[in-house]
């Protein structure tokens, strides 16, 4: 779509949202439609990276072993409860005892230990393997009892062992999950429509507390005109992670619509290859980021929707430390520092975009930014495929902005051989000891401490966390305002 | 004749498969790993190892294309990486929206398009015809997405009449599906029909100036008689040309629509097998559209055959 195009698409989704809605249908109140930008390309969250695939299947078909709750904790999923061993390496899980499969069989000792160990084996797809790599031996002394056993301590094992990924799956059903989900969730899969929509209706058999819906309806709508659409003529109730900010506004002033401002696990990065010249320099990347003026971004590419990160940290988790100070916006401060590592005159560099519309906005803003201190940057558009590819694969890149929304992810900046070309012997100490770590009081303060080095190291541009706008009708009550894992967790929602 | 078809049959499947070798050394050559699509920025090296090996991408290119030619000769299209289903299978399911909303729209053209321009051309200079021109004018410039738009503003978040795009099933009944294709469709069929009000119209007149029904006129026969008899068959070969090379920009106009109005069909597949690096089913579907314009210009060529009996004589 050329340029005429995109603003003819803006035009009409502005059109759109300045019209007064009609022809509301009579709903059912025990019937949900939740909108969703992206459709997944299967409903196996223990098979691909795909966001979406959890968005529709997370705690409604699949339940895992602990379950993460709306504020991001840590609760009983499909064990009912567990104890550690004093030295962190023997997990004990109780599974519930009514706990059953769609298909009528029981879930129990037997089918975890399926699980994780088909998602550690050698042949494994499973988009997170590294979760379970702590794991030693799986043991089952009855069908109710489950005995992990690690080979070092991880202190994320629980909230691991809570993600989509770590859903419990039976052994007969795991190979043709993609089609026909098992799950042992409230709700289970009445029928997808390839390319328009999946519909889950509630599980009869469940043996925990019923969800007050009957039926749920995932519509898959990408076009953000057709967003705004779906929404005003009614046809669907519930749009999170609404994609088109422009129109926001109009839905905060509607009455018949309830807009959910919160926050996502996504720090939305310029992300800076640290091995090339001259961005190997602390000097140029600390200018880099004292040349990005956050506030002016926020409000010219999201509308003034997000909140400004100064570390690799979502704020609305407890162990966030507010590090914007250290590369406030300065132009006179970026000039300084550009010109003390010997780039007086500036330089020159691309600037890769993917496709979100987050990154292509932002991207723009940041690029006209760095001009005003002497870094002229080159915008290079790119696919996914050609972004994953070059970009974060193959390593070959200037600047690049995206967000990574990966829960609880500052450990990447210890890995060696990830694509921001990073090392830091003070952060790799911190993140060994933090693996290590159980005691709470002390994992937060070496959170801090690594969200502190990266700042201080400004690894990276840290720009500002990917809001999570839910819109809806003004009757919808237990969606998740927030996003701690990408879900669309349903189970608690009722009409009021 | 037989050996005629045969023939127009093979060159068919030629030029189809060469459409899908073209598809698959694009996607092959541009960047993009399909497993690393998948796995995404987590992806462990030995995982991503493990499911090249499973989705058989660790295989000679060569070879990849090679297995996948000769799965056709057996009515075999392949399995799609992302959705883990047969390809025909898909194409089948896509198939049932965007073959209909085609026709829809191809009907909904012709049906508007043809009595206008003739209308138009009977009261040449007259305000009909300047309204009809006007429509014709417009009808090319704006884009179907935008129509779309339109439509959808008006008839389903004013007038709460029909929904805002999505697409039911036909196992929901006749009635819904219907109701979901048909914004699309007049959106697809107003750009197709200006333009063919206008091509009728010059045709029209074109044939109005011809000697014969000059004579024929003069001979005294009716002003309509002229226009259904002699006018209406000769203009109708550049009509059915035009229809026939319309279903191509048809086509590609099913593809942007489909996105607007989140219908489930072929082009949305497409797009999204793109994005996916699904080589698999972006050559099936990309099969399917070759063979699918070929056939309509074959027809059209039989048309002809029917409307004008000159060829059909011998020399």
């Amino acid at each position: 779509m050329g340029g005429m195009g995109k603003a003819m698409v803006a035009a009409a989704a502005l059109m759109l949202a300045a019209l007064p809605g009609a022809g509301w249908a009579a709903e059912a109140r025990t019937g949900l439609v939740v909108g969703m930008q992206l459709e997944p390309p299967h409903l196996d969250p223990t098979a691909g990276a795909a966001g979406a695939i959890d968005e529709v299947t997370y705690a409604n078909l699949f339940e895992p072993l602990t379950r993460i709750d709306a504020a991001g904790a840590v609760v009983p999923g499909l064990a009912e409860r567990w104890s550690v061993s004093d030295d962190g390496l023997t997990y004990t899980f109780t599974l519930r005892p009514g706990a059953r499969f769609h298909d009528g069989s029981v879930c129990d000792s037997a089918d975890v230990k399926f699980t994780l160990d088909r998602a550690r084996g050698p042949n494994s797809v499973n988009a997170q393997k590294a979760y379970f790599a702590a794991i030693d031996r799986v043991e089952t002394p009855d069908p109710r009892t489950v005995v992990v056993t690690l080979s070092r301590p991880d202190g994320l094992f629980l909230f691991h062992m809570g993600q989509g990924d770590a859903v419990i799956v039976a052994p007969e059903t795991a190979d043709t999950n993609k089609q026909k989900p098992v799950g042992t969730g409230p709700f289970k899969l009445e029928r997808w429509a390839a390319g328009d929509r999946v519909e889950l209706v509630r599980n009869p058999d469940y043996d925990g507390p019923k969800p007050a819906l009957e039926r749920v309806t995932f519509r898959f709508i990408s076009d953000p005109a057709a967003q705004v659409a779906s929404l005003l003529s009614g046809d669907v109730d519930t749009f999170p992670q609404f994609g088109t900010y422009e129109a926001l506004d109009q839905f905060r002033k509607d009455s018949r619509f309830a807009v959910l401002d919160g926050s996502s696990e996504g720090e939305t990065l310029l992300v800076i290859n640290n091995a090339r010249k001259p961005f190997d320099d602390v000097r140029v990347r600390r200018a880099i980021g004292h040349a990005i003026d956050r506030a002016t971004l926020i409000d010219g590419a999201m509308f003034g929707t997000a909140k400004p990160i100064g570390s690799h940290f979502p704020p609305h988790r407890p162990e966030y430390v507010d590090l914007t100070g250290l590369s406030a916006y300065d132009p006179a401060k970026a000039r300084a520092l550009l010109a003390e590592a010997g780039y007086k005159d500036g330089f020159e560099a691309v600037l890769r975009l993917p496709p979100p519309i987050y990154a292509r906005r932002s991207g723009e803003l940041i690029a006209a930014m760095l001009a005003e201190v002497g870094i002229r940057l080159r915008i290079e558009n790119v696919e996914w495929a050609a972004w994953l590819e070059r970009t974060f694969k193959g390593r070959d890149f200037d600047l690049t902005l995206v967000a990574h929304t990966e829960p609880l992810d500052i450990g990447i900046y210890a890995r060696p051989d990830y694509y921001f070309n990073y090392r830091s012997d003070r952060f790799n100490a911190a993140e060994d000891e933090l693996s290590r770590t159980l005691d709470p009081a002390r994992r937060v303060a070496l959170l801090q401490q690594e969200q502190r080095i990266v700042a201080e190291d400004a690894v990276n541009g840290f720009l500002f966390q990917l809001p999570v706008v839910t819109v809806q009708k003004a009757g919808v009550t237990g969606m998740w305002p927030n996003r701690p894992l990408q879900a669309n967790d349903v189970t608690g929602v009722s009409w009021k | 004749m037989i050996p005629y078809l045969t023939r127009r049959l093979l060159g068919f499947a030629l030029s189809a498969w060469v459409a899908a070798l073209a598809v698959f050394v694009v996607l092959d050559v541009v960047p993009g790993d399909p497993a690393l699509l998948i796995l995404g920025t987590e992806a462990q090296p030995d995982t991503l190892a493990a499911l090249r090996t499973q989705m058989g991408l660790e295989r000679p290119a060569a070879e990849r294309f090679v297995r996948w030619s000769g799965g056709l000769l057996r009515g075999d299209f392949g399995v799609s990486h992302t959705y883990n289903r047969p390809v025909a299978d898909l194409v089948a399911e896509r198939l049932a929206v965007t073959l209909p909303l085609a026709l829809l729209a191809l009907a909904l053209a012709v049906a508007a398009g043809v009595p206008l321009g003739v209308w138009a051309a009977a009261r040449r200079g007259g305000f009909a015809d300047g309204a009809v021109r006007g429509f014709g004018r417009l009808g090319v410039a704006v884009p179907n997405f935008w129509i779309a738009m339109l439509l959808v503003w008006v008839f389903s978040v004013s007038l709460g009449w029909l929904p805002a795009g999505g697409f039911p099933g036909w196992a929901a009944g006749v009635g819904p599906a219907l109701a979901a294709l048909i914004l699309p469709a007049v959106a697809l069929a107003l750009p197709e029909a200006a333009i063919l009000v206008r091509l009728t119209r010059a045709a029209v007149l074109d044939t109005l100036r011809e000697d014969y029904v000059r004579t024929a006129t003069a001979k005294g026969v009716r002003r309509g008689a002229v226009l259904r008899r002699h006018v209406l068959p000769n203009a109708l070969i550049p009509i059915t040309t035009l229809v026939g090379l319309q279903f191509g920009f048809l086509v590609a106009g099913v593809v942007v629509v489909e996105n607007v109005c989140t219908l489930p069909g072929l082009g949305r597949l497409l797009t999204q097998a793109i994005g996916q690096r699904d080589v698999t089913v972006v050559q099936g579907v990309v099969l399917l559209l070759a063979v699918l314009v070929m056939g309509v210009s074959a027809l059209v060529d039989a048309l002809h055959a029917v409307i004008d009996p000159r060829p059909r004589r011998p020399a």
